[in-house]
C-alpha cells in the first residue's frame, strides 16, 4: 500500500477526531444543546475517513444523514459544524440546515442529506461534468442499507454505467436501516452482487478495517479515472448508536453490539499501526489528545456563537 | 408581420442561442436526440424529441452536450442537480409534466431548497422544460397541468408563455437564471405560430403582459387558455363587451401589480385556470385580489377551471373538462350582467 506513515497518522487523528465528536454531540443532545435530530456514525469512522483518503482534494462527495465523519474526513472545520448543529449563524449553513444539512462546497462536500437516497443521482451530476470537460475528477456518494432499496440507487448505478461515468457508489451497510434488518429489506445475502445488473464492479469490503476500505476505494478511483467506469462498493460496518439519538432500540441484542465492539476500526487500526512500528503508544496519546482537544474547542466555539438572526428566515432561498 | 415561427421552432431556436452562447449549457432527456444520437450514425438524430422539439441539436452540439437519458427520471434529473451545483447549466427536458410523480423528490426537496438549506453556498441553475395540458386525447397520465404544484414549493420560479415570442425570450431568460426554473409547454401551443424576432432577447422576469387592453372586466389566463381568452375577447368587442386580457406568463413570480392595476380599472374579474381545481393559479390569484385588492371589486371574483377529477380520455369527455371559448364567454356574459 502507497501510505505514507504521516498519511496513516492522519487517518488515525481523524478517525479519533470522529469518535470525539459523535461521542460529544450524543452528549450536548441529550442535555438539550442540540435542537433536532442527530443520526450519529460512531463505529463507522473506518468507512468514512477510508474511503476519502483515496480521494484528491478536488474530487466530490456527496453524504447522507449520518455524514458527520464524512466531513470531518473531507476536511470540514469541526468548529463550523458543531456550530451548525447547534443551529448558531456560524455554522456552516447558518443554522438552516443542522445535522442532515451540511455543505462546504470549497471542500467539495456537496451536502449531507435529509432524504434515504435522495443524494445518490446528483452524485453522477459532477461525474458528467468531468467526463463532457475531459477532467479526472470523481464524484462518490456514500449512503446506506437503507437507501440501496431506493429507486434513485438503481437509476443512479443505471445511469452512472450508460454512461461510464467516474462515479462511485459507496454502501456503508451497517446492518439497519433505521430499526430494520438488512436481511429482511433486502433477499440477497452479497449486496455488492446488485453491481452484476449493471455491468459494473460490486466490491464487498470489510467495512471495520479503514485499510482494506482505503485499498478498495483507491482500485475504485483508479477505473474511474482511467474513463472504465462507475464502481459499487459495499462496506461491511455497524453503528454503535442508535438510528438517531434517543430512540428506542431494542431491535438488536447488547451481545451484537458487543461482538462489533470487539473489532472496533479505531482499536485495530491503533493495533495495526504499533505492530507495525508506525506508531508508538505515547504518540498514540498525543494524537488521541489532540483530537479530543480539538472538539473542545469547537463545542466552545458553538455555545459562544450567536443565534441567527429572524431576518435570515427567507434569504437565498432565491438567487 | 415579423418572422413567423411555430411554438415549439422558438423552444427550438431558443435553445441553440443558449447552447451556441454558454458553453456550460447542455440538454439532457429522454429521446431528445432520438436513437441516442449514435456515432456510428454520423450523431444525427431520429426524433430530436418526441415532437421534434429539440431536432437538430445533437447535430450541432454533439453527443457530449445532448444526452438521450434512460427513462430514469429520478436519475437524470438528479444528476442535472448534481451537474448544476458543480457548475454547469442544465436544461432538462421532462417528457410530460405527469412523470414528475416518479421524481418529485428531486423536484421537492433537491433543486428548490438546497441553496437555503446549505446556507446560500451553491447556485443550481437547472431550467426543466416540460408538456402539459389537455387535448391530444391523452388521458390521465398524459394531459395534466400541475403547475400549481411547483409554484407550492419555495425556491423554485416557473414560467408558461402562451405564444411563440414569449416562450423564446422566457426560455433564454430561464436558462441564463442562478435559480430553478420550469417552462410549462401546453401542447396546444406547440404548433400555432406567431412572430418571432430572429436575435437574441430575454423576457423580463417575473412580468405579466396586457395581450390585450379593455375596460369592462379582467380576464386573467395562463398559457394555452390566454389564446382562447384572446379570441373571446376579440368576439366580444364587436358587442361592445371590453375585456382585458393578462397573461402573466410567469407564474412565479407572479406580476401581482399587472393584476391590480387592471382591476383597478375594471373592477371585475374572471380567472382562468387548466390546473385542478383546489389550490391552484385561479385560487391564488383569488387570494391576491382578496388581500390586496379587495376594494376595487364591483362584483365576486369568478373562477373557471376544470372539475375536480382527472382528465378522461373519451373525446366528448375531454372536451367538457377542457374550458372552452363557449365557457369563457358565459362566465364574462354573467359577471357584466
Amino acid at each position: 500500500m502507497d501510505l505514507s506513515s504521516v498519511k496513516l497518522k492522519e487517518m488515525l487523528r481523524q478517525m479519533l477526531t470522529i469518535r470525539y465528536f459523535e461521542l460529544s454531540v450524543d452528549r450536548l443532545y441529550r442535555e438539550g444543546k442540540i435542537p433536532g435530530g442527530c443520526h450519529l456514525g460512531y463505529g463507522e469512522e473506518s468507512t468514512g475517513v477510508g474511503v476519502i483518503a483515496a480521494l484528491d482534494e478536488n474530487d466530490y462527495v456527496f453524504s447522507n444523514h449520518r455524514g458527520h465523519g464524512h466531513c470531518i474526513a473531507k476536511g470540514l472545520d469541526t468548529k463550523l459544524m458543531m456550530a451548525e448543529l447547534q443551529g448558531k449563524a456560524t455554522g456552516y449553513c447558518r443554522g438552516r440546515g443542522g445535522s442532515m444539512h451540511i455543505m462546504d462546497v470549497k471542500k467539495r462536500l456537496m451536502g449531507t442529506t435529509g432524504i434515504v437516497g435522495g443524494g445518490i443521482p446528483q452524485a453522477n451530476g459532477p461525474a458528467l461534468k468531468s467526463l463532457i470537460e475531459g477532467t479526472k475528477e470523481v464524484s462518490v456518494v456514500l449512503f446506506g442499507d437503507g437507501a440501496c432499496n431506493q429507486g434513485t440507487f438503481h437509476e443512479a448505478l443505471n445511469l452512472a454505467s450508460i454512461w461510464k461515468l467516474p462515479s462511485i457508489f459507496v454502501l456503508v451497510n451497517n446492518h439497519y436501516a433505521e430499526s430494520t434488518p438488512v436481511e429482511y429489506n433486502c433477499n440477497i445475502k452479497n449486496l455488492a452482487d446488485r453491481a452484476i445488473s449493471y455491468g459494473i464492479p460490486g466490491v464487498s469490503v470489510d467495512g471495520m478495517n479503514v485499510l482494506e476500505v482505503y485499498k478498495a476505494m483507491s482500485e475504485a478511483v483508479q477505473r474511474a479515472r482511467k474513463g472504465e467506469g462507475p464502481t459499487l462498493l459495499v462496506l461491511d460496518t455497524y453503528r454503535y448508536a442508535g438510528h438517531y439519538v434517543g430512540e428506542p432500540e431494542g431491535y438488536r441484542t447488547d451481545k451484537e453490539i458487543e461482538e462489533y465492539r470487539k473489532r472496533d476500526c479505531i482499536l485495530n487500526f491503533k493495533k495495526y499501526l504499533i505492530e507495525n512500528n508506525i506508531l508508538d503508544e505515547n504518540e498514540y496519546n498525543l494524537i488521541d489528545a489532540k483530537a479530543k482537544k480539538e472538539i473542545e474547542g469547537a463545542i466552545e466555539f458553538a455555545d459562544k456563537s450567536p443565534i441567527p438572526d429572524v431576518s435570515d428566515i427567507d434569504t437565498d432561498v432565491y438567487v | 408581420m415579423g418572422r413567423q415561427l411555430t411554438y415549439k421552432a422558438a423552444v427550438n431556436e431558443a435553445i441553440r442561442i443558449a447552447m451556441r452562447k454558454d458553453s456550460n449549457v447542455i440538454m439532457l432527456g429522454e429521446d431528445i436526440a432520438g436513437g441516442a444520437g449514435r456515432e456510428e450514425q454520423g450523431i444525427e438524430d431520429a426524433w430530436g424529441g418526441p415532437y421534434g422539439v429539440s431536432k437538430g441539436l445533437i447535430k450541432e452540439f454533439g453527443n457530449k452536450r445532448v444526452f438521450d437519458t434512460p427513462i430514469s427520471e429520478s436519475g437524470f434529473i438528479g444528476a442535472a442537480i448534481g451537474a448544476a451545483m458543480a457548475g454547469l447549466r442544465p436544461l432538462v427536458e421532462l417528457m410530460y409534466v405527469d412523470f414528475a410523480g416518479v421524481s418529485f423528490d428531486q423536484f421537492l426537496n433537491q433543486a428548490p431548497k438546497l441553496r437555503f438549506m446549505f446556507g446560500g453556498q451553491v447556485i443550481v441553475p437547472i431550467t426543466v422544460k416540460t408538456l402539459m395540458g389537455c387535448g391530444w386525447r391523452n388521458a390521465g397520465h398524459h394531459s395534466q397541468t400541475l403547475y400549481s404544484l411547483f409554484v407550492h414549493i419555495p425556491g423554485w420560479y416557473a414560467l408558461a408563455p402562451s405564444s411563440p415570442h414569449d416562450v423564446k425570450g422566457g426560455l433564454l431568460a430561464a436558462i441564463r437564471n442562478d435559480n430553478p426554473v420550469i417552462l410549462f409547454e401546453h401542447k396546444m401551443l406547440y404548433n400555432i405560430t406567431g412572430d418571432v424576432p430572429e436575435e437574441d432577447y430575454e423576457l423580463k422576469f417575473g412580468k405579466g403582459e396586457v395581450k390585450k387592453s379593455g375596460k369592462d372586466i379582467t380576464v386573467v389566463s395562463f398559457s394555452f387558455l390566454v389564446n382562447r381568452a384572446l379570441k373571446v375577447a376579440e368576439k366580444l368587442e364587436k358587442e361592445n363587451i371590453s375585456a382585458e386580457v393578462i397573461d402573466p406568463i410567469w407564474l412565479a413570480p407572479l406580476d401581482e401589480e399587472i393584476i391590480l392595476n387592471s382591476l383597478k380599472k375594471t373592477g371585475k374579474v374572471l380567472i382562468i385556470d387548466e390546473d385542478n381545481p383546489r389550490c391552484n393559479m385561479a385560487t391564488d390569484v383569488a387570494a391576491l385580489i382578496a388581500t390586496k385588492g379587495f376594494d376595487y371589486l364591483d362584483a365576486p371574483v369568478r373562477i373557471l377551471t376544470p372539475p375536480n377529477a382527472p382528465v378522461a380520455y373519451a373525446p366528448i369527455l375531454e372536451d367538457n373538462y377542457m374550458i372552452s371559448e363557449e365557457k369563457i364567454e358565459k362566465a364574462i356574459k354573467e359577471i357584466l350582467n
